[in-house]
């Protein structure tokens, strides 16, 4: 593992908001066929480190390498064509389409220009049998045809997994996929990142400690935009620091 | 077929109607009427593309809508005196080919609105608004202060411009142009709607967060989509200078474009048959309350305040219902 390239590298990555440090200093990696878990409280500044590497925020300072190559630069849509893809804390669909629909846009943009003018696309079964096929993938084939705005909490965050996973992403980067999912859906969730780990490498951002502990291959603990620590599970379980300024009075 | 089709088909067939109707009945100016409509329908088709499916709410159309009329008055000026249009650094002189006056409306009304929309689209919301009625006033005191083409006083077409194998005087031929052009475009929309680009434009008004997150640029896909609008309102300019067979300032003013975004408010925001419902009702209203009170304009604001404050969806909101999603 430790020999091969990582697919995604920050190094001394900085962002501030006025006087607070949200990224203070960060560094770390995600290598192919790992799940980096990033955990730490409220407001450490997770959700503002996704967004530098998604391009929605841009860093002070600090390097964002990804397959080797610097994609600071870059914007949002141009990572994702690179392999970036990613998911919402709060679930991010285009609420007037069905769920089909708003898959077959990822299939669409993965297919390449979408400058074309004529062809409907509902007739185009590229886009629907592909939609359907990862829709399938995250359990959600029934609800197909169901507008996005009507689909329960949990769903949404189906499509947007299935939305994420039509892009063939080299990397995921998921920003609390459990969030108010319930024990079930957490479970099944779980189960499910587990096996498409060996798909495509993923830095999850997850406040379910159990989720965490299962899936994570290494963990980064972030406190006040600065990681404190980083290792395997075990490790970080059994860490001080960690303890005492995160998991502290849990066991 | 659904409702909303069954309505389009009506109102399709029902403006087809209306000048023949006023043939038998030997009252033509309602062929005149009709046209009008036709014309502001497309003017509206236009602006619905860029503000129906893509949510850019531009208060600038007017600029395409004059553009267009001032591309058929001065080609039309120019071929009738027989002078050209510049000899350097080579000739262009002028034309009174209906064809021809068209690509040179949708060409000029493009290129305008992509210079526009660069800048225009970097912003959102008010400021957009603000910007693309800015930039639509620019050209209308541009025209106003221009003395060549007859400044504030406009420029008569005292021909209208010639269709191979039409004769455009006859007032139901140059309806039956109208109305072609008007329903072309209205195909083209469909299309449009439907395809991939669509679908993208349509995801960019609903979340452009999510299309940049799948890897689609909001912003080359707004400003294709508002060229494209652009170019139908330019070509609505072009066949309202020949209908009136006079082109001033006034088609540049903001007032039309208000005019055009009322049309497409009052027939239904995004559905594809609006405007042309839109711009039936107004004229209609014009016409009709015109010819009993001046102040029509106040009665049209009431109902245009029910619409927006009552039924979200505009006429086609009322007769088709909700919209429905593929
Ligand atoms: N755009 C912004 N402007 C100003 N401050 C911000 C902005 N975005 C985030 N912050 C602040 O930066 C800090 C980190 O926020 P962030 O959302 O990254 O935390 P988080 O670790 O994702 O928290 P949570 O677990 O609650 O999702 C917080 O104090 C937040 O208030
Ligand atoms: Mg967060």
């Amino acid at each position: 593992m430790a020999e091969t390239a990582p697919i995604l590298e920050l190094r001394e990555l900085r962002k501030s908001f006025g006087a607070l440090k949200a990224t203070d200093d960060v560094s770390l990696d995600v290598r192919p066929g790992e799940i980096h878990a990033l955990i730490g409280p409220n407001g450490a500044g997770k959700s503002t480190l996704i967004h530098q590497v998604a391009g929605s925020l841009t860093p002070d300072g600090g390097e964002i390498r990804f397959n080797g190559e610097d994609i600071s630069g870059l914007t949002v849509a141009q990572r994702v064509r690179l392999g970036l893809g990613r998911t919402f804390q709060v679930s991010s669909v285009a609420p007037e389409f069905s769920a089909l629909r708003n898959v077959m846009l990822s299939v669409q943009s993965t297919q390449g220009s979408s400058f074309r003018f004529f062809k409907p696309v509902m007739h185009d079964a590229s886009l629907v049998d592909a939609a359907m096929e990862k829709l399938s993938l995250v359990d959600l084939a029934e609800r197909a045809d169901v507008v996005a705005a009507e689909l329960s909490h949990g769903e949404r965050r189906q499509l947007e997994m299935a939305m994420a996973l039509a892009l063939n992403p080299k990397l995921l980067l998921l920003d609390e996929p459990m969030a108010g999912m319930g024990p079930e859906g957490s479970k099944n969730l779980t189960g499910f990142l587990d096996t498409l780990r060996h798909e495509v490498p993923i830095l999850l951002v997850e406040h379910d400690m159990e989720a965490v502990f299962s899936l994570a291959d290494r963990i980064s603990v972030l406190v006040y935009g600065s990681v404190i620590a980083s290792g395997s599970v075990d490790e970080i379980r059994t860490n001080r620091d960690v303890r005492e300024a995160y998991l502290g009075e849990e066991d | 077929m659904s409702r909303e089709t069954v309505i389009n088909w009506a109102l399709a067939l029902g403006l087809l109607a209306v000048p023949f109707l006023a043939l038998m009945q030997g009252e033509p100016f309602y062929i005149t009427l009709a046209t009008r409509v036709a014309i502001l329908a497309l003017a509206g088709v236009g602006l619905n593309l860029a503000l129906g499916l893509g949510g850019m709410v531009s208060f600038g159309h007017a600029a395409f809508f004059g553009l267009g009329g001032y591309a058929a008055g001065i080609l039309a000026t120019h071929a009738f005196n027989q002078e050209p249009l510049f000899a350097w650094p080579f000739m262009v002189s002028g034309s009174n080919d209906m064809l021809l006056i068209w690509l040179v409306a949708i060409v000029l009304s493009a290129v305008v609105a992509f210079l526009i929309g660069l800048i225009a689209l970097r912003t959102s919301g008010v400021y957009f608004i603000m910007i693309t009625l800015a930039f639509a006033q620019m050209i209308y005191y541009f025209a106003i202060s221009w003395p060549a083409y007859g400044g504030e006083d406009g420029l008569s077409i005292y021909v209208r411009n010639g269709f191979p194998e039409l004769n455009t005087l006859d007032p139901i031929q140059f309806f039956l142009i109208c109305y072609v052009v008007l329903m072309a475009c209205l195909f083209i929309s469909a299309r449009l709607r439907d395809s991939r680009f669509g679908a993208a434009l349509q995801v960019a008004r609903q979340n452009p967060e999510r299309l940049a997150a799948t890897g689609i640029a909001p912003f080359n896909i707004r400003l294709v989509a508002f060229v494209i609008s652009a170019a139908m309102t330019g070509l609505a300019g072009a066949l309202f200078a020949d209908l009136n067979r006079f082109v001033s300032p006034s088609m540049l003013s903001w007032h039309v474009s208000g005019e055009i975004m009322i049309f497409v408010i009052l027939g239904g925001v995004g559905r594809l048959f609006g405007p042309l419902a839109g711009a039936a009702l107004f004229i209609v209203m014009e016409f009709y309350l015109g010819g009993i009170t001046e102040h029509w304009q106040f009665f049209l604001g009431i109902i245009l305040l029910c619409v927006v404050l009552f039924v979200r969806g505009g006429i086609l909101g009322i007769l088709a219902g909700r919209r429905v999603h593929g």
